[in-house]
């Protein structure tokens, strides 16, 4: 029963905690890259405030805008952005607090890559219907960034796959919750923690990429096609669309910790917390959690869109569809012959 | 192929890459533009009209204001124009101060430039990181002037204010900054892999189009034309310095191409050179007074009585800048011409946006470095507030017409 109730809670949970979070990890984001910049930076809450402004805001919709997918767009990025995180978040959740028997299948990776090009999707149409050039640019480029990610981030998910049947051959392979509760690293020899490295190398380019930040963000180049996608967008369209944002970089992210860094507390330790006859160590997890997620932010986020000028669509396309597939193929490559080697 | 569809595509007046109102019209195809069409003329504002209205030194202040970042350049070569028409000869301290400010001038507008350049390609932290070291020069300008723009420091036949020997450890200090920081900062401008990727092959204004279209200043040195009015036709303290050359892309080890990353290693180089510019006037500097008449109404008054044209040509952070003067016993110039450099080297605009995608407009607009105001000649609006456009025949009639107006 407790189970059923959580199950069902978790997700209106995920919800508000997703928004609060992905607006602050903004705030922390933009507060880590202004001390790079050797500025002060605005306040840490600063994009709360913003969503406060905006809320207010007269919304205005273009003459020639297709009102409906105009106005649905941001909408429907924010409710997919919230499922993706759902989806990637609860399940991992569950097998922390030791339920996962009960929802063994959920967080399936296949089902992940397609939700993630929702939200794109939904700002590209947005773009489109927009009747605005700029934004109309802004969504070609969206579109050819979203394919290219594609193949890449899909030879991951196969990597970890493959691993994972070979791991556990009962459990699903494609499932967040194995990947979960059995972290890549601890069952390779040197050569799979090479190909590890190298997965976790095209996930510095997958990710900002996904998320569309700097050297990315040619959808919304501010300098090029001012903002292009969102050239249009302003009240609370705009906020949905900033949520959205913040919330699938969160998404993004969990899913990199998760699939990279699954460890638990008692995994690392080997202890339990207990106090009290209650057991805390499931507090201790979400703490790690955040730990976690805040400096993969750091490092694949601010610190990339920091260190790096803008590419243009051409370049970004080639480094994506070229380099980076190459570069997770390879990590494909060296963890089978790992996991081959092992088996012999 | 000829069925392919292309689509217009206008940048400006008002985009967040310009800093200034002009308006670019494209034909686009894909992310690739085909042809390019710029309209000028949303921010004239009648300089050369005004100052025909005004004595010799109210115009030195309104010349500063022509262009913010180039506000000893404008008056600079104003002030050479009158002296060549007075045959008034400056004093040799004066000449080093001119010098000076000039070239700290330069030193912060390249800066400035570079800053711009790294925005528009979506580096900001370097836009930063260069906007933060030039405020060390313009603090010391304003130990010297004042005031960190618009200095108000030049007058016909000298300056107004002299660099007394208290302000030289400012000076030093400052020139020690810059020795200190430069191998730093130019690692970091010219070296960066994402900088390279942008800007290499990205613009290219080949030699033969640079000399075609008199492109001027770092616009013209990167396509490897040595072009530079301090070396070409030296006034201030340049005749001195005998080391001084246009510098080129070849400093940098680079054959010259002409691209958007030439014009960034000739503006870094010269942030170098006018360090060491600077340094040798200091060591140099010659005792004396700095002016021939502090008194400014007794300066008009000399001027009043001489009649003739002078022309003063000064080499801006941007190219050339020449002013034309004509004195015919009035309290201010009968005439005056003010040619800018972005009035040379905005029609090189046409040739560098051959072959270029959309990202790479606004670098290719910034890498001239545009002073929109500075070219913006005349505004042509009818009564119903239409645009239109006139034909070279059209101007020509007019500056005709003008031209017998104002000479009688």
């Amino acid at each position: 029963m407790i189970t059923l109730i959580l199950t069902l809670l978790m997700p209106a949970f995920v919800l508000v905690a997703g928004i609060v979070l992905g607006l602050l990890m903004k705030g922390v984001d933009r507060k880590f890259a202004a001390y790079f910049q050797s500025r002060i930076g605005p306040p840490v809450l600063q994009p709360f405030y913003d969503m406060g402004k905006l809320m207010m805001k007269q919304s205005i919709i273009p003459e020639n805008a297709v009102t409906w997918i105009f106005k649905g767009a941001p909408v429907t990025a924010l409710s997919s952005s919230v499922l993706l995180l759902i989806y990637i978040v609860v399940p991992y959740f569950l097998y922390l607090s030791g339920v996962h028997h009960f929802f063994l299948q959920a967080g399936d990776l296949i089902v992940i890559l397609y939700v993630l090009a929702i939200p794109t999707v939904a700002l590209v149409s947005g773009g489109f219907s927009s009747g605005s050039p700029y934004a109309a640019i802004g969504a070609q480029r969206e579109v050819v960034l979203l394919m290219c990610v594609e193949l890449p981030l899909a030879v991951t998910t196969i990597t970890f796959a493959t691993k994972m049947s070979a791991v556990c051959e009962s459990c699903p392979s494609f499932s967040l919750t194995t990947i979960a509760s059995h972290p890549v690293w601890n069952t390779m020899g040197p050569m799979g923690i090479l190909g590890g490295m190298m997965l976790l190398l095209s996930f510095v380019f997958i990710v900002p990429a996904e998320s569309a930040k700097i050297p990315f963000d040619q959808g919304e180049a501010e300098t090029e096609i001012a903002e292009g996608l969102l050239a249009e967008y302003s009240g609370k369209y705009l906020a949905f669309i900033q949520m959205a944002d913040g919330v699938k970089s969160l998404a993004l992210v969990s899913l990199t910790v998760i699939l990279f860094f699954p460890h638990g507390f008692t995994d690392l330790t080997g202890l339990r917390i207990t106090g009290g006859g209650y057991d805390f160590t499931l507090a201790a997890d979400v703490v790690l959690f955040f730990v976690k997620i805040f400096a993969v932010y750091f490092l694949l986020i601010t610190t990339v869109r920091v260190i790096m000028a803008r590419f243009k669509i051409s370049q970004a396309a080639k480094i994506l569809l070229l380099t980076i597939t190459v570069v997770s193929l390879s990590g494909y490559m060296l963890i089978y012959l790992d996991t081959f080697i092992s088996a012999l | 192929m000829s069925t392919r569809q292309t689509y217009p595509l206008h940048i400006g007046p008002t985009h967040p890459a310009f800093k200034e109102p002009v308006q670019f019209n494209f034909e686009i195809e894909g992310e690739r533009v085909i042809t390019c069409d710029i309209e000028f003329g949303y921010t004239h504002r009648a300089v050369e009209h005004i100052a025909r209205e005004r004595n010799f030194i109210q115009i030195l202040y309104l010349l500063e204001r022509i262009c913010g970042i180039c506000s000893v350049s404008h008056p600079m070569a104003y002030c050479l124009a009158v002296e060549q028409a007075a045959e008034i000869e400056v004093p040799p301290r004066a000449k080093y101060i001119r010098t000076i400010i000039g070239e700290l001038e330069r030193l912060h507008s390249h800066l400035l430039w570079t800053g711009v350049a790294a925005h528009e390609i979506g580096f900001d932290t370097l836009f930063l990181y260069t906007w933060n070291i030039r405020e060390k020069v313009l603090d010391c300008l304003e130990t010297i002037t004042g005031n960190r723009i618009n200095y108000g420091i030049l007058t016909i036949g000298g300056v107004r204010r002299d660099i007394t020997p208290d302000l030289y450890p400012v000076l030093q200090e400052t020139l020690d900054y810059y020795y200190d920081v430069f191998e730093r900062a130019r690692e970091i401008i010219l070296d960066n892999m994402s900088i390279q990727l942008r800007c290499k092959n990205v613009g290219i204004l080949s030699h033969e189009n640079a000399l075609a279209y008199c492109a001027v200043g770092p616009t013209a040195r990167a396509s490897g034309v040595p072009r530079d009015v301090r070396v070409d036709y030296p006034v201030n303290a340049y005749p001195d310095i005998e080391w001084l050359k246009p510098v080129s892309p070849l400093d940098a080890g680079r054959e010259p191409r002409g691209d958007v990353y030439d014009r960034m290693i000739v503006r870094v180089h010269e942030i170098h050179q006018s360090i060491d510019i600077i340094n040798f006037c200091m060591e140099n500097m010659p005792e004396g007074a700095v002016d021939v008449e502090p008194k400014a109404t007794k300066m008009i008054s000399t001027l009043k009585k001489v009649q003739g044209e002078g022309i003063g040509r000064y080499e801006a952070p941007r190219g050339e800048v020449s002013h034309y003067d004509i004195l015919d016993n009035r309290e201010g110039p009968l005439l005056m011409k003010v040619k800018a450099p972005t009035y040379s080297n905005g029609i090189t605009w046409m040739k560098m946006f051959d072959n270029v995608e959309i990202a790479d407009i606004p670098i290719v607009i910034a890498s001239i470095d545009p002073c929109v105001a500075c070219a913006d000649r005349m505004s042509f609006v009818d009564s119903g507030g239409r645009r239109s456009i006139m034909t070279s025949a059209d101007l020509h009639r007019l500056s005709v017409e003008k031209q017998r107006r104002i000479g009688k």
